[in-house]
């Protein structure tokens, strides 16, 4: 049943379009055409100064922003953020080799897996950063566990500045030449989870994290 | 869900006296119309992103069918299944099956259109299963047991306190018994109780904003979250899809992302934009171990082919029905079926049939704003007038207006019988109002003077006094 559903479909949209088989060769050949091209549509301007519009988007949707010269600073940036938010000195910690290589205080509660429901705390790198937005760019994989982006209260994502892209195009670039097949999971994310459900009033803190903490690296 | 658009009138009538409904709609008209002006004065380039969208819809739609088989084809490499469903009945029976294949109990909802339009809710209760709805809007109206009255915001006719009463109602079982009146308190509670579900859910079923011909993704435009938890946790990920929504490149769907969230809540971007392609890797550490993608046509295909297809063009961002003065008046739950204002009064009479949805297409001023904020330049008004022919030519419209319409065409197409009609009509009104200036009641358009009075003629037709000016400068 399902394959005749599948073969009507097909049919009926052939027919609408006035043909009675799949396309000519020729039309065919320009549609591979144009799936290989990636063509870039119109993109919105981004400054030359893309870190600072990056950082000012990222405060926009109600991200915070600490800015560190190098990976050796992240562990006190992440103390101080933990300790004011009034946060105890436990997370959760994407098993990424980035995040293996600082030396992280003994003083700090970590555990290197995919996120549970008592979870509070997590810390996480990016594939990419996105200028133009403030948007944070997630791939799934083994050093990457989505959970860790969407269980916890507190979401901080450790930021390279070589990481910031102009333009959400560039990390479709990006990724086709650094990836090998694309994830199962490509997270956008733009700020904290907010909802205006209740009386169009914007509240943050729906379903996942309630606060994002962005630790951007100069070197 | 039962279709009940032609009660249009005698619901329309009742929401203007409903007092919270007026509440609720007129907190959140401004906010959206303002958030979006906001957000497209400060994207230049939005004029020209909105003919690139539109030339990329239509370039997907003349090539539909090699889009789809390439999304299919796609899925199915990366370890996906797609099913495909000619009706909301064979969709209902798809989802049902896998569900009962995985031996499921629960099942959570990330928000879907689609999903309302095949009632897949009652079909997978009727299965047995536990269905709980996790976006807020979707869950309060869930609680109340009603159908969504806008695209993206669903409860947009609940006040806050109707939502208290509602928790208060509903989550006492779960040990909440404190009265939560303000709104952080209200999405913080609904937050707690959600996490059991999303935790021990079997299955999680998710709309699709786009499908993504060259990478078989999936992609879910949200907010609050509950999307990526209902598609990471539990161990089944079910998205129900509608075949328009394929296009061909991430390039492309790229370009139609930056109209969406603009064009809907005045974002630049929804916090969460989240492309699914395939199960979990066998490295990873979290994701559904099966993938499931339901296309469904349910009259798209038809639509592709007549004068609607620009319809399918649909992004579902919601900016006509906030933009409708008719759907700011008396929100969306007057159209009688799961889409509503400008959009839905196009794509009910479609998908239902125009008998049981003809009310719809009239409830429209022709004002146009409908198809000026559309970012994919869906000309909405000449489609809710093609509608309208299509009322007349089915004899769906009232005899009495039919003899009236008639009447007049006939006249309309014979100048020489219709100017001297209309001089003795025009003559005759003035000689009966002239006391008074006006009528406060016509034979035959009781309707129309009921709520205001016809102004009295002044002695001439229009016709008439051009002819006399001459030039028509002395009017």
């Amino acid at each position: 049943m399902n394959n005749s559903a599948r073969d009507q479909i097909l049919s009926d949209i052939r027919q609408a379009l006035n043909r009675t088989t799949s396309l000519d060769k020729s039309v065919s050949a320009a549609l591979e055409t144009r799936l290989a091209a990636h063509s870039i549509h119109v993109q919105p301007v981004v400054e030359t100064d893309f870190v600072s519009r990056f950082i000012a988007k990222s405060k926009a949707v109600a991200s915070t922003v600490a800015t560190v010269p190098s990976l050796a600073q992240v562990p006190e940036a992440v103390t101080q953020y933990l300790t004011t938010s009034s946060q105890k000195l436990e997370v959760v910690m994407a098993p990424d080799p980035l995040l293996d290589g600082i030396d992280w205080p003994a003083s700090m509660k970590i555990e290197r897996r995919q996120a549970r429901r008592q979870d509070v705390v997590s810390i996480t790198g990016v594939f990419a950063a996105i200028a133009e937005t403030g948007t944070l760019v997630l791939l799934s994989g083994a050093h990457s566990p989505t959970t860790l982006n969407f269980l916890p209260d507190v979401h901080i994502v450790i930021v390279r500045r070589q990481q910031i892209v102009t333009h959400i195009e560039d990390v479709w670039r990006r990724m086709r030449s650094e990836v090998n097949e694309v994830p199962r999971t490509i997270n956008f994310i733009t700020g904290p989870s907010r909802t205006a459900d209740i009386e169009q009033t914007i509240q943050l803190g729906a379903h996942g994290p309630r606060s994002l903490h962005v630790v951007l690296v100069e070197n | 869900m039962k279709v009940t658009s032609q009660a249009f009138a005698t619901r329309a009538v009742a929401a203007l006296k409903n007092v919270d409904l007026q509440r609720a709609m007129a907190k959140a008209k401004g906010g959206f119309i303002d958030k979006r002006r906001v957000a497209i004065e400060a994207l230049p380039e939005f004029e020209q992103l909105r003919s690139v969208a539109r030339e990329i819809k239509e370039h997907t739609l003349s090539h539909l069918d090699f889009y789809l088989e390439r999304f299919e084809s796609q899925v199915i490499a990366s370890g996906g299944h797609v099913h495909w469903a000619r009706t909301a009945a064979e969709a209902c029976e798809i989802v049902v099956d896998i569900c009962r294949r995985v031996g499921a109990r629960s099942v959570t909802k990330g928000k879907s259109m689609v999903g309302e339009e095949i009632a897949i809710n009652p079909a997978l209760e009727n299965a047995g299963l536990e269905v709980i709805e996790t976006d807020l809007g979707e869950y309060i109206i869930q609680l109340a047991k009603e159908p969504p009255s806008h695209i993206i915001a669903p409860a947009v006719h609940k006040t806050r306190e109707q939502v208290t009463d509602l928790f208060q109602e509903h989550h006492s079982r779960y040990g909440y018994n404190q009265r939560v009146t303000e709104i952080p308190d209200i999405v913080n509670e609904a937050r707690q109780v959600l996490r059991d579900a999303f935790l021990s859910a079997d299955v999680g079923i998710t709309g699709a904003n786009f499908l993504v011909a060259e990478t078989g993704s999936t992609i879910i435009v949200t907010n609050e979250g509950n999307g990526d938890l209902t598609n990471t946790l539990p161990g089944v990920h079910i998205v129900t899809a509608s075949i328009e929504k394929v296009v061909p490149t991430l390039e492309d769907v790229t370009a139609i992302l930056r109209l969406l969230a603009r064009s809907a809540t005045g974002q630049e971007m929804s916090t969460y934009t989240t492309f699914s392609t395939g199960p979990r890797r066998s490295a990873d550490l979290d994701g559904p171990k099966e993938f499931h993608v339901l296309l469904v046509d349910n009259g798209r295909s038809q639509m592709l082919g007549n004068e609607f297809r620009e319809m399918l063009r649909c992004i579902r961002c919601g900016a006509c029905l906030n933009h409708c003065p008719v759907y700011s008046s008396v929100g969306g739950h007057a159209y009688g079926w799961v889409y509503s204002g400008p959009m839905g009064a196009v794509l009910t009479p479609l998908m239902v049939g125009l008998e049981k949805a003809n009310h719809l297409p009239n409830a429209c001023t022709l004002n146009g704003r409908c198809e000026q904020v559309c970012p994919m330049s869906i000309p909405l008004p000449k489609m809710l007038r093609q509608l309208r022919i299509r009322e007349f030519e089915q004899r769906l419209t009232p005899t009495r207006m039919r003899w009236g319409l008639s009447i007049w065409a006939y006249l309309a197409r014979r100048p020489h019988l219709y100017q001297p009609v209309m001089s003795i009509v025009v003559r005759l009104l003035e000689i009966l109002g002239r006391k008074r200036g006006r009528f406060r009641y016509l034979p035959f358009a009781h309707g129309w003077t009921k709520v205001r009075d016809m102004p009295a003629p002044q002695g001439q037709t229009f016709q008439q006094a051009w002819r006399r000016s001459g030039d028509g400068s002395r009017l």
